[in-house]
């Protein structure tokens, strides 16, 4: 096995290849992850963007290996962590990597947070028990845990119940538990999704702060196409399940190289913007159950062609020589305008 | 006014604070809504944004006369909602109609969509031409299969569920129609798709929106014209180009710069708010954002600033007291134009 503090140079921080995972239901099966790859390089903060069903979720807890099997089942691919293949090691290995090596945060803080235990202690346990600390010890790295995420008066704010705090705070809270173990990637599952516009701001601001601080790589998983803008070095773009485009951030957004990609950019209405006709995409998101045949956007995709959009599954192919990728048949039109 | 077809006027409601199971007993009020007053004109859309929490959906309620007011009137028509006989009422709901932000919890799931879209004939009466009939126009009117009559909401998408919602709505030819997050809940593929079918109709039958939402964007998007409410009060109201490229309260200017757009060559820097929004329970004295305010001074905390178009160098000094070029009403003391996205 590879030794994971010392991996070959060039060696992402995290790879993804060919990622599988089907929900096995009574009567069908739901193919939620078909085939996804990326790769997060150290430091880097890379989105993951689609609309709710595309697999963003499921996918990033397949990384993190807490898919609960049955139903889930993850049927083939790979995750490798500076280069050691985490899918095949058994659960007490795995467990060493989950918080110590990647860490993940959610959208809804207060599930992911025990409401029965002061916010302080859970903080601690998770010192206690992966860190060895003693317990005065623990105390004390969690109170500066919480500083360190700006919760004011954090040291008598971490004898207080997650129900005691706002919607922000508590995000703020959570975010405090997954960096205990200073983790070298962290995954933020549409971290700000529930939070007013001005709360999103300051966890947004937070999280890059850390990043930088904490020089982290950043998997921000989001619908949110001005989150993305703002923060993102890179962007995959997902679509059933798969990457459909993936490019840095203002390559993307000012050339397009997919279908869907476009027109999710002709949807957006913009704050910036006067009168701006938006151009939706026909039609919604695929039933996973049944995805289409050939290029799954096809039966929504204005550019389909009837000779190979319907049979034809298009790869992910480099379209510009530069790294932009797109998996459609045609995405040198779609750059052409 | 008289192209005003919904008017209202100062317009309040509390809800009391209860403690204690067995006796209860009022510990405080929540201030909901808190003196609010905008006119609704004729073919219009107003859109009505702020953070949750600010009053929206407690507003959306009065304006349905689905909330009694503790004060101030709505007035549809010239005629005061809250003072409506039941049967006067029930003449009011054909006109004034609500589309809610779950298409997913608003529709009866055992219910087929031919039932949903014919509920209110059941109320109000069968249309001229019968049900069945009309029920097949109106499916296809929100661009929805009328074949697809026998299905159950379960069939159907997120979207295509609010395209349902909307059938409901338009069922009795109404004149207004309240939404009230109408798009939150939907994909910006699908987002795009019902806001220009909202458009399309509102350009079809002459309908009046009053368009309540979080998004700033899909509110600049919609909207004519466009109140901002913080804390149960409204304060900015100017019509969308107003509010959106010459902002004059700090609170609208600090919501526009935290929007991220969706050009990574174009984002400003966020003016970051501190803390959070104050308890409606006991909100702050005077101005209600000033705990929040970097420009609050000594009178923000005594003096309550009224919603009113400010000229230049009124209550502000020198040298902020330049106001918008473009006047509209700011309850701001020191309402000045700040160009946060331009
Ligand atoms: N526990 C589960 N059981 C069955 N299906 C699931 C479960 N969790 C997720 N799915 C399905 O997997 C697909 C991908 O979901 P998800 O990863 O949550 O999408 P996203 O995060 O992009 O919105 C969806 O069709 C979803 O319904
Ligand atoms: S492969 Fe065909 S259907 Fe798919 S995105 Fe390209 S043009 Fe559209
Ligand atoms: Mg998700």
């Amino acid at each position: 096995m590879t030794n994971t503090t010392d991996p070959a140079p060039g060696t992402p921080l995290l790879q993804v290849e060919d990622l599988r995972v089907e929900f096995r239901m009574r009567g069908s099966t739901v193919n939620a992850v078909n085939g996804l790859s990326y790769t997060l390089a150290e430091g880097e903060t890379l989105a993951i963007l689609g609309e709710s069903g595309s697999g963003k979720s499921v996918s990033a807890q397949a990384v993190m290996g807490i898919l609960d099997t049955p139903p889930a089942y993850v049927t083939g691919g790979a995750v490798r962590f500076r280069g050691t293949e985490l899918l095949g090691l058994p659960e007490k290995k795995r467990r060493t990597y989950r918080g110590a090596h990647i860490a993940m945060i959610f959208q809804d803080a207060l599930s992911a947070l025990n409401p029965v235990h002061r916010v302080g202690d859970q903080i601690a346990e998770m010192l206690l028990v992966h860190r060895g600390m003693s317990r005065g010890d623990a105390r004390k790295r969690a109170i500066e845990l919480m500083e360190r995420v700006r919760i004011p008066s954090a040291g008598s704010r971490a004898n207080d119940y997650p129900h005691q705090f706002s919607g922000g705070m508590r995000q703020r809270v959570m975010i405090a538990m997954a960096l205990a173990l200073e983790p070298d990637v962290l995954i933020a599952d549409e971290p700000t999704t529930a939070l007013d516009v001005t709360v999103q701001a300051q966890i947004m601001k937070l999280l890059r702060d850390l990043q930088d601080e904490m020089a982290m790589g950043l998997i921000l998983i989001t619908h949110d196409l001005g989150v993305v803008a703002d923060v993102a070095d890179r962007i995959v773009v997902m679509y059933a399940g798969r990457v459909v485009e993936q490019a840095e951030v203002r390559e993307l957004y000012a050339r397009p190289a997919h279908p869907y990609t476009e027109g999710l950019l002709a949807s957006v209405p913009r704050v910036d913007v006067r009168d701006r006709a938006l151009t939706p995409i026909k039609g919604s998101p695929p039933n996973l159950a049944a995805i289409p045949s050939g290029c799954p956007f096809h039966p929504r995709c204005p550019r389909a062609r009837e000779e190979r959009c319907p049979d034809e599954v298009p790869a992910l192919r480099d379209v510009t020589g530069t790294g932009h990728g797109s998996a459609c048949h045609y995405a040198e039109e779609v750059l052409g305008g | 006014m008289a192209d005003e077809i919904l008017q209202v006027e100062n317009l309040v409601k509390h809800f009391p604070l209860t403690q204690g199971i067995v006796f209860k007993r009022q510990v405080g009020q929540v201030k909901a809504v808190d003196g609010v007053s905008f006119g609704l004109r004729k073919g219009e859309t107003l859109g009505l944004v702020g953070e949750s929490g600010c009053g929206k959906s407690t507003l959306a309620k009065l304006l349905m006369a689905l909330e009694r007011p503790t004060s101030g009137s709505v007035r549809f028509e010239d005629q005061d909602v809250f003072a409506l006989s039941r049967a006067e009422l029930r003449r009011l709901r054909r006109r004034v109609q609500m589309v809610l932000q779950d298409p997913y919890t608003s529709l009866n799931p055992r219910m087929t969509v031919g039932d949903i879209v014919g509920e209110p004939f059941a109320i109000h009466g069968d249309p001229e031409g019968g049900r069945r009939r009309r029920v097949r126009e109106l499916l296809e009117v929100v661009g929805l299969d009328p074949d697809h009559v026998n299905r159950y909401p379960h069939q159907f998408s997120g979207g295509q569920r609010q395209r349902i919602g909307i059938a409901r709505a338009l069922a009795l030819r109404p004149d207004v129609i309240i939404c009230d997050e109408p798009v939150s809940a939907l994909d910006v593929s699908v987002q795009a798709q019902v806001m220009n079918l909202l458009a399309d109709l509102q350009k079809e039958f002459g309908l009046s929106y009053v368009f309540i939402a979080h998004d700033l964007a899909v509110v600049r998007h919609i909207s004519d014209r466009v109140a901002v409410m913080y804390l149960g009060k409204i304060v900015e109201l100017g019509d969308e180009e107003q509010i959106y490229d010459h902002p004059t309260h700090p609170y609208t200017q600090a919501l526009l710069s935290a929007v991220p757009v969706p050009d990574p060559t174009r984002q400003g820097t966020p003016i970051v708010l501190e803390g959070d929004v104050p308890s409606p329970t006991n909100p702050p004295s005077g101005c209600r954002f000033r705990t929040r305010c970097w420009k609050a001074r000594d009178v923000c905390a005594t003096d309550e600033p009224l919603l009113q178009v400010r000229a230049p160098g009124g209550a502000g000094d020198g040298e902020d007291g330049g106001t918008s070029g473009s006047p509209h009403p700011s309850a701001c003391h020191f309402a000045d134009e700040k160009i946060v996205r331009g």
